[in-house]
């Protein structure tokens, strides 16, 4: 079963039908073998071994495992690997760079946007895409923005600090 | 979660996804936005032995809306596509009421408008919207298409009309008599959850009378429940308290709700009853206002 997840092998499970996919993961192409069912959420975490995306509820509430898809945010969990073939997908994994964290995350880690961090990765994504279409947003605009998002800390008030931390520090840095 | 297994089709035409449904004699299933398909597919309620995924099709993300004011709208419009539409916010006030009260934003970008209707939850919003409105649904088969009106489209809970080599290709909106208002209102326990009662109003006004009134309720029965049989005592008069009043009783004693977690019945009748009656209110406010 594990080999069904992993990057093409010489020789791909002949039991159960794969399809060939390619996917843009945080700007690298990425093609591997997956079956019809695996879910996307799946294929980043146990494929791809990038475990940054969370997953859950697993039933499209949470949004712990949100990620950009084409740039727009969306629940990793409700939808197909298969579907992504030919599209791009932007993980937790693509915010820093080597050396420096993305305003989002520095902007959770000043204004202690986390506690136990599981809902933080798709807290972020779901930020960045606001940011991308609203440099300036309200508060409530980030609590409508972030509304399906779910944190079991209950820590909303500082993560809609850290977007609005985030959201002035990206600002600054683009005048 | 794993859904069980199935076999999946990208299809690059509406001919080419119907002639798998054909192929698929009952066991294959379309896939659009897959917001409610996929859970129901990992809970494993869904276990269809093959997905025709619509999403390689182009040219089915449209909203069109005529000179009349009638309004197509395409099977890849996504729940956000509504939402951020400039035109049809100001063409049509219930669905624009609507757009940001379904589901949650993440789950708006991927969801598709369409699809919602097909899937005919009995607390889907569009579903309700659709009824009110008095739309129908284009549905494409081997034989071509046809035209099903909604009160014919949604058969029950989940339950829908469509052929099983049939695909729902587009949404209408008839052209409206006169001026066409009304809103949405929903309350929910949380964003995202389902609704605990829902009421979608779409009236018809010309020369200060309504002419058309249609209202369709979420979340208080077991289907998706067409009350503008109930909305009729509006019709033919200018909206006065008194038909307000009489409007918001008849259509609460259409509601069939059931007391769960999210409220007892008599709650839910009085929702209901408190919701036609603060859409019309604000209508007729804003009648005034016009006139």
């Amino acid at each position: 079963m594990s080999s069904l997840y992993d990057e093409v092998t010489p020789t791909p499970p002949s039991d159960v039908p794969t399809r060939r996919v390619t996917i843009d993961v945080n700007g690298e192409p990425r093609t591997v073998d997956v079956e019809p069912r695996l879910l996307l959420a799946h294929l980043l975490r146990q494929g791809l071994k990038m475990t940054g995306t969370h997953t859950g509820c697993d039933t499209t509430n949470c949004g712990a495992c949100t990620v950009l898809f084409d740039g727009r945010p969306i629940k990793s969990c409700t939808m197909l690997a298969v579907q992504a073939d030919g599209h791009s997908v932007e993980t937790v994994e693509g915010l820093a760079s080597a050396s420096e964290l993305h305003p989002i995350q520095e902007g959770f880690k000043q204004e202690h946007g986390l506690h136990c961090g599981f809902c933080t990765p798709g807290m972020m994504l779901a930020a960045k895409a606001l940011l991308e279409e609203n440099p300036n947003p309200t508060e409530d605009e980030i609590r409508w923005a972030l509304s399906g998002n779910l944190c079991r800390c209950t820590g909303y008030q500082n993560i809609v600090k850290s977007v609005l931390w985030a959201a002035e520090k990206m600002r600054a840095e683009s005048n | 979660m794993y859904p069980s297994r199935f076999g999946y089709e990208a299809p690059k035409s509406i001919e080419e996804a119907i002639g798998y449904l054909t192929a698929g004699a009952g066991e294959a299933k379309i896939l659009a936005g897959g917001q409610s398909l996929v859970p129901m597919l990992k809970l494993r309620f869904a276990a269809p032995e093959m997905l025709i995924d619509l999403n390689s099709i182009p040219g089915l993300d449209y909203i069109n809306i005529a000179a009349d004011g009638s309004i197509r709208i395409g099977a890849l419009v996504r729940h956000e596509g509504i939402e951020r539409s400039e035109e049809l916010q100001a063409a049509q006030p219930t669905l624009a009421a609507a757009a940001s009260l379904v589901a949650d934003p993440i789950v708006r970008t991927r969801g598709t408008f369409v699809g919602s209707v097909c899937h005919a939850d009995p607390q889907g919003d569009w579903a309700a919207a659709m009824t009110a409105l008095g739309g129908h649904i284009v549905a494409q088969g081997p034989k071509g298409t046809r035209e099903i009106a909604m009160k014919d489209f949604v058969l029950g809970p989940f339950q829908n009309s469509l052929a099983f080599n049939e695909i729902a290709i587009e949404a209408v909106i008839p052209a409206p008599q006169g001026t066409a208002v009304g809103s949405y209102l929903k309350l929910e326990r949380r964003v995202g959850d389902f609704a605990t009662a829902s009421v979608a109003v779409a009236l018809n006004i010309q020369g200060g009378n309504v002419v058309r009134a249609g209202i369709a309720l979420a979340g208080v029965g077991g289907r998706t429940i067409d009350a503008t049989e109930a909305a009729s005592v509006l019709v033919g008069k200018p909206l006065s308290a008194e038909t307000i009043q009489a409007a918001a009783e008849a259509v609460a004693a259409a509601a069939e709700p059931r007391t769960d977690h999210r409220g007892s019945s008599d709650y839910k009748r009085q929702i209901v009853k408190t919701f036609v009656s603060r859409i019309l209110t604000g209508i007729a406010n804003s009648e005034q206002k016009v006139a």
